[in-house]
């Protein structure tokens, strides 16, 4: 008996079907179980903004927004986020208008080369919603799960304080 | 990853009834998904418990806090009870993994971390605890971040979480369901020394599943203390990690705990060095006669005979630490 | 008249800022079409020996799997030497991908499994099985330095008698230094996608800092035309060297693609990244004689690195002691060690960031020996000229380095002693150290071109690996084209371009921006031709130094009211075009050409638990002029965080029973984050250079780590009193 065989009979290649919402937009699939949701992203809805750098939660490249908490979309399969809100680093602009942090991280220089950038900019985003980092020592650490290996680092916290400072500044 | 049959059932029961030989429950991933890309692990069924009625966080009758085992870590470290009554937990909590990992795992898949051992993931390397029998690569090997307590010659891995040091120091329990019902794991008899079967890293049967962890009544929220060291300033595993609970009374200890991550299979504990403390002052030269009784029998392997001093002195500080409040 | 501001030394936001924050930048491994193929690479569990047997049976049962590559299938390569060479090959025979049944490193890709999907692949590479016949390996440098051969690098010659100055020096410092293992981990993984285009021809997104290198590695390989391959990298997520040479996904996706006919992507995992190119491990072994009064009498440098069996890999480590200081009795050696590995790659100020590591961290040691200030030892060897050449320096504002970097620092209040500042469990440390790095320039070819729309696109095969080229470019053109910076678009990243040099060594801006200066200029003159030629023209007569070009106006400088669009130039017809190919300008080889920094560290070291923080960081750089003061900010900044990883965290560990690097992925490989870094201010002095190129700008990308892991070393001495001659200074080293 081959390795097919035996694994299309106990439905380990079986195709899944499930609806999520990226970035506003409902999406329905079907995927084998062994799809993880920063793959079902890339691979087949074309958004690679999110990124993969160690696929294995070790960089923090892939970091997306489920449900409004960031998490590593490379540690968990898709098949168990029926019904989920995914936002991604494609859903942050509205039109040509930048979210606050994109322009943030433009204007202070957050990024070089840019590939940990999607996934910074979205755990700083779920840093905010957290609401617990203030000072530059605790955003520091809320960020520490975000590598970034051009050494962008002072200027990412740079824009994620002028982005904390703004929210503050502005009335309720 | 090999590929997988994937069944999320909606109550306890279904879950447990579809547990069995290849089978492998999941809840956050973070760490199943891991070990699965690297082909360490290869289920034929994963059964998602991520539907389970088991978030809730509640008191128990006697004073103590029920904890779900689907509740997140993220949310565990900030609850309003876990910070007021049990603030080492939350210390703990939060200086291991990174915001994002948090998030996504769970109180009762924080307990079955497996062991950051480079061979245990690498299987092109011997591994007893990967493949039973194969040998132990890391004892003769690169061994700096491995065990100084409690290793055997067959497995010299660590324990990486930083929660179950503190849930090793709180005394909690380990609330289990099983085909045999419900039964309930005194956290220093949940975790495993390697022995000769280092590919068992606890003691739950076959078709088990953590439902809960349940903290006592006591939290010794005011004298506590969680110290980690380790290679960088975040998100790195434990060189060694310390848990210091203390209750004084009248200028002297009263009852003190002290749990020692990043040095043993499990998160090691020793009787004798918290009973030595009891009506000692709380100074310095008590706590250095502690963590001696503590790490007396130490054994260091080639790379990490500094983790027997460096926990001798995460002892003393975090003790000391303690004495104020544990925020450094 | 409104002046127009010179887009050069400007601030300017990256020009590809807005791609890249909302994640339409392209890399190698999103580009797609219907029908893409995944690769995923199999590799060897042993470190030397050869394969006996691939069984890829089960592996090719499984339904969506196409193909189980491996040296018994692969199609036809090229069987000499210099078909593998490429624009960085070392001194050797260089590494050919599944070429035969030869192991030479652990971790060597095997096989190569292609199927429907990624996850396929990955699944299917672990069913197939590979049978081994092993052979004894050697991995370990430490325990084969006699068997080190001289390195095939040309080295300056001796100069004096180093020997005789050392035994006459009233003091003398000998000292060994240790550097482990390091790997570029660029966050990107290396990935290669083929796409087989309906005539046949390949089009590749790679990750790569040489387009036109790939391409014609490619081509040499396979034996392939170069007009059907063309090699694309549009945006490259972080290289540091490790793109230098073409990397075995590229060779394995191409074989793949030839052999099925289709497109195939393949990506290498994490743990990939550790198997192939790296920094070296090295043994260096220095002597520093000076006199009473810490004059330099002699000194002698001596490196051992490791590298291949199969290349003698060399890098500049030693030839910097010859250079920083004045001293007229200098010896300088390095030599090799060959194991079964990978041969080393150029990583981040290749051989510099080693050879100061040492070199300045042994300046310490002699500063101490001499119980002078280090800054004060410096100074008093400050070398005005290169003596290695024997010629004097374009420029060199290292003294004004020293002197704002110390004054921003507050560095004279620095007790001398070790041990002297504490704060609560903290012992805290100052360091110093001055860093140094050539100013190259290499040919490079640009191309400008006008159209009616008035947009002036130029263009260069040359990458931005996060450098900021593409930024630099557009203002290096809008500058010298009197544009505003939105109304030129720069292209890069593809090997059908003008032809660039491999972006490395810090060299982009002087050798792509003087091409993309002077294609400018050549498209100018061509527009002001036109003009003159014009019947009645007002330019008649007049030369290219009497008109100016702004704000898309060609006017006369004695009469601007004496103007023309450009756009009314070129009419409606084709764009006006202008391509050149630039060279250093002969008046560079007077003179030796080099970027200068000094860094100063605090750091606070928790005395009983060792754990080192670097609190505060001093960057002076000189490096010419600057043309984007925010860019190059950002670059300086990335480089101290890699002097501060370098210093405190970076080594990949090798199992040398197994010939096998252990640790590879990113929890266990430590590289800095967040947390780690605290204050960084980065200073750049004036420092005018009319020789090194037109632009009289040097290149930064290196400088920035040079001599920051002495900084860090020379603190935590200044700290704790105690001298840890072996990076990483984990906190073990310090208990």
């Amino acid at each position: 008996m081959n390795a097919t065989a035996t694994d299309e009979d106990e439905g380990r290649f079986a195709a899944h079907a499930v609806t999520l919402t990226v970035n506003g937009q409902r999406r329905q699939v079907e995927i084998q179980p062994w799809v993880t949701l920063l793959d079902l992203l890339r691979e087949r809805l074309g958004l690679t903004g999110s990124k993969k750098g160690c696929d294995h939660g070790q960089c923090g490249a892939c970091t997306v927004l489920v449900n409004g908490h960031r998490i590593n979309a490379c540690l968990t399969l898709a098949v168990m986020h029926e019904g989920a809100e995914v936002i991604t680093v494609e859903g942050l602009a509205e039109g040509d208008a930048l979210h606050p942090l994109q322009a943030a991280f433009i204007e202070h220089d957050a990024f070089q080369c840019g590939y940990c950038t999607p996934g910074q900019i979205c755990s700083a985003l779920g840093l905010i919603v957290e609401g617990e980092a203030r000072s530059a020592d605790e955003i520091r650490e809320a960020m520490s799960g975000n590598l970034c290996r051009c050494g962008a680092y002072p200027n990412i916290l740079a824009a994620i304080e002028q982005v904390l400072a703004d929210d503050e500044r502005r009335p309720e | 990853m090999s590929p997988f049959a994937y069944r999320k059932p909606a109550a306890l029961d279904e879950a447990l009834a579809l547990a069995g030989p290849g089978a492998r429950f999941i809840a956050g991933g973070t760490n199943l998904l891991d070990l699965m890309k690297q082909d360490v692990l290869r289920p034929k069924l994963l059964i998602d418990i991520t539907g389970l009625p088991l978030r809730g966080i509640a008191p128990t009758g006697d004073g103590g806090l029920l904890i779900g085992a689907l509740v997140s870590n993220a949310e565990l470290a900030r609850h309003p009870e876990v910070l007021r009554r049990y603030p080492l937990l939350s210390r703990a909590i939060l200086a291991g993994a990174s915001p994002q990992l948090r998030n996504m795992a769970s109180t009762g898949g924080n307990l079955l971390q497996r062991t950051r051992c480079y061979y245990f993931y690498d299987t092109a390397t011997p591994c007893n605890k990967r493949e039973p029998g194969s040998g132990c690569a890391a004892r003769d090997g690169l061994n700096r971040i491995h065990a100084i307590l409690g290793a055997s010659e067959h497995c010299v891995a660590t324990h990486p979480s930083d929660m179950c040091v503190a849930l090793a120091a709180l005394e909690a329990k380990v609330v289990v369901a099983g085909p045999e019902g419900e039964r309930r794991i005194p956290f220093a008899d949940f975790h495993r020394l390697p022995g000769d079967t280092p590919h068992q890293d606890n003691n739950l049967e076959d078709g088990e599943l953590i439902t809960a962890v349940e903290l006592p009544p006591t939290g010794f929220a005011s004298h506590c203390a969680y110290l980690k060291v380790r290679d960088r300033a975040s998100y790195a595993f434990a060189l060694v990690s310390v848990a210091a609970l203390l209750e004084l009374d009248g200028g002297l200890i009263r009852e003190a705990r002290i749990a020692v991550g990043g040095v043993a299979h499990k998160p090691w504990r020793d009787s004798e060095a918290e009973v030595a403390l009891i009506g000692q002052p709380p100074v310095e030269a008590s706590f250095h006669a502690a963590a001696d009784i503590l790490l007396r029998d130490a054994q260091p392997l080639a790379h990490n005979g500094f983790k027997i001093e460096l926990a001798r002195r995460c002892i003393v500080r975090a003790l000391s630490d303690a004495i104020g409040g544990g925020r450094p | 008249m409104t002046v127009v501001r010179s887009p050069l030394g400007q601030p300017l936001d990256r020009v590809d800022g807005v791609s890249k924050v909302t994640g339409q930048a392209r890399y190698a491994a999103e580009f797609t079409e219907p029908g893409l193929l995944h690769g995923c690479v199999l590799g060897s569990r042993i470190a030397r020996g050869r394969i006996l047997a691939i069984d890829a049976e089960d592996a090719m049962d499984v339904a969506g799997v196409h193909l189980v590559l491996s040296h018994r299938n692969r199609p036809r390569m090229a069987a000499d030497d210099e078909s593998y060479e490429d624009a960085d090959a070392a001194e050797g025979s260089p590494f050919r991908p599944l070429y035969d049944e030869r192991i030479l490193y652990s971790g060597q890709p095997v096989a190569l499994v292609v199927a429907d999907t990624p996850e396929l692949a990955r699944y299917a590479a672990s069913l197939v099985h590979v049978e081994y016949e092993e052979e004894a390996h050697e991995t370990d440098l430490c325990g084969l330095l006699e068997h080190a051969h001289a390195a095939p690098a040309k080295l300056p010659p001796a100069r004096g008698d180093a020997d005789a100055a050392l035994a006459g020096s009233a003091l003398c410092i000998e000292v060994e230094y240790l550097s482990p293992v390091e790997h570029h981990n660029p966050l990107e993984p290396h990935a290669s996608t083929v796409l087989v285009q309906p005539d046949g021809s390949l089009l590749i997104h790679d990750k790569t800092q040489g387009t036109q290198n790939s391409q014609s590695y490619i081509c040499q390989v396979f034996g392939l035309d170069p007009k059907r391959v063309r090699v694309c990298a549009a945006f490259v997520g972080g290289a540091f060297g490790s793109g230098l040479r073409p990397q075995y996904q590229l060779t394995l996706a191409v074989m793949a693609a030839l052999k099925l006919g289709r497109s195939v992507r393949v990506a290498l995992s994490r743990p990939q990244m550790f198997t192939f190119g790296y920094r070296p491990r090295t043994v260096q072994r220095l002597r520093l004689g000076a006199a009473a009064n810490g004059r330099l009498q002699g000194l002698s440098h001596l490196a051992i690195g490791q590298t291949s069996r199969f290349e003698d890999f060399t890098e500049h480590v030693v030839e910097w002691s010859g250079m920083l200081y004045q001293c007229d009795n200098v010896h300088l050696d390095y030599r090799l060690v060959p194991l079964d590995v990978h041969t080393p790659l150029d990583m981040r100020a290749p051989g510099a960031a080693l050879g100061l590591y040492a070199l300045e961290c042994a300046m310490d040691e002699l500063a101490c020996a001499v119980a002078i200030d280090p800054l004060q030892l410096r100074l008093l060897n400050y070398a005005d000229a290169n003596q290695n050449e024997g010629k004097p320096f374009s420029s060199k504002a290292l003294r004004d380095c020293y002197r704002q970097g110390a004054e921003r620092f507050g560095w004279s209040r620095r007790p001398l002693e070790p041990r002297s500042l504490r704060d609560g469990h903290e012992l805290i440390g100052w360091g110093m150290a001055g860093g140094v790095w050539e100013a190259l320039q290499m040919p490079a070819s640009a191309k400008a071109s006008l159209g009616g729309d008035g947009i002036l696109r130029v263009s260069s095969a040359t990458t931005d690996i996060g450098t900021g080229t593409y930024t630099a470019m557009t203002q290096v053109a809008a500058a010298e084209f009197g544009l505003p910076v939105e109304r030129v678009a720069f292209r890069l990243g593809d090997s059908s371009l003008p032809t660039a040099p491999l972006q490395g060594g810090s060299a982009t801006v002087s050798s792509v921006g003087t091409a993309v200066q002077q294609a400018c200029v050549a498209l100018k003159s061509k527009l002001f031709d036109i003009a003159r030629q014009r019947p009645g023209s007002a330019f008649a007569g007049l030369t290219l130094e009497q008109v100016c070009f702004a704000e898309g106006r060609l006017s006369r400088r004695d009469d601007p009211d004496q103007a023309i669009e450009l756009s009314d130039l070129i009419g409606s017809g084709a764009p006006l075009e202008a391509r050149v190919d630039a060279k250093p300008d002969p008046r560079r080889e007077a003179f030796s050409s080099a970027t200068h920094s000094a860094v100063f560290v605090e750091v606070r070291v928790d005395e009983a638990l060792g754990r080192v923080r670097v609190s505060r960081v001093v960057s002076a750089v000189a490096a010419g002029r600057v043309v984007n003061p925010k860019t190059t900010r950002s670059q300086i900044l990335g480089g101290v965080v890699w002097g501060i990883g370098m210093a405190l965290q970076e080594e990949t560990l090798i199992d040398h029973r197994l010939g096998r690097y252990m640790n590879h992925d990113l929890a266990e490989y430590h590289v800095p984050v967040h947390a780690d870094i605290g204050e960084i201010e980065v200073l750049f002095v004036e420092e005018e250079d009319l020789v090194v190129n037109a632009l009289g700008s040097k290149g930064v990308g290196e400088i920035g780590i040079v001599g920051v892991a002495a900084a860090v070393a020379n603190a935590v001495y200044h700290a704790t009193g105690r001298r840890v001659r072996e990076l990483p200074i984990t906190l073990d080293k310090l208990l």
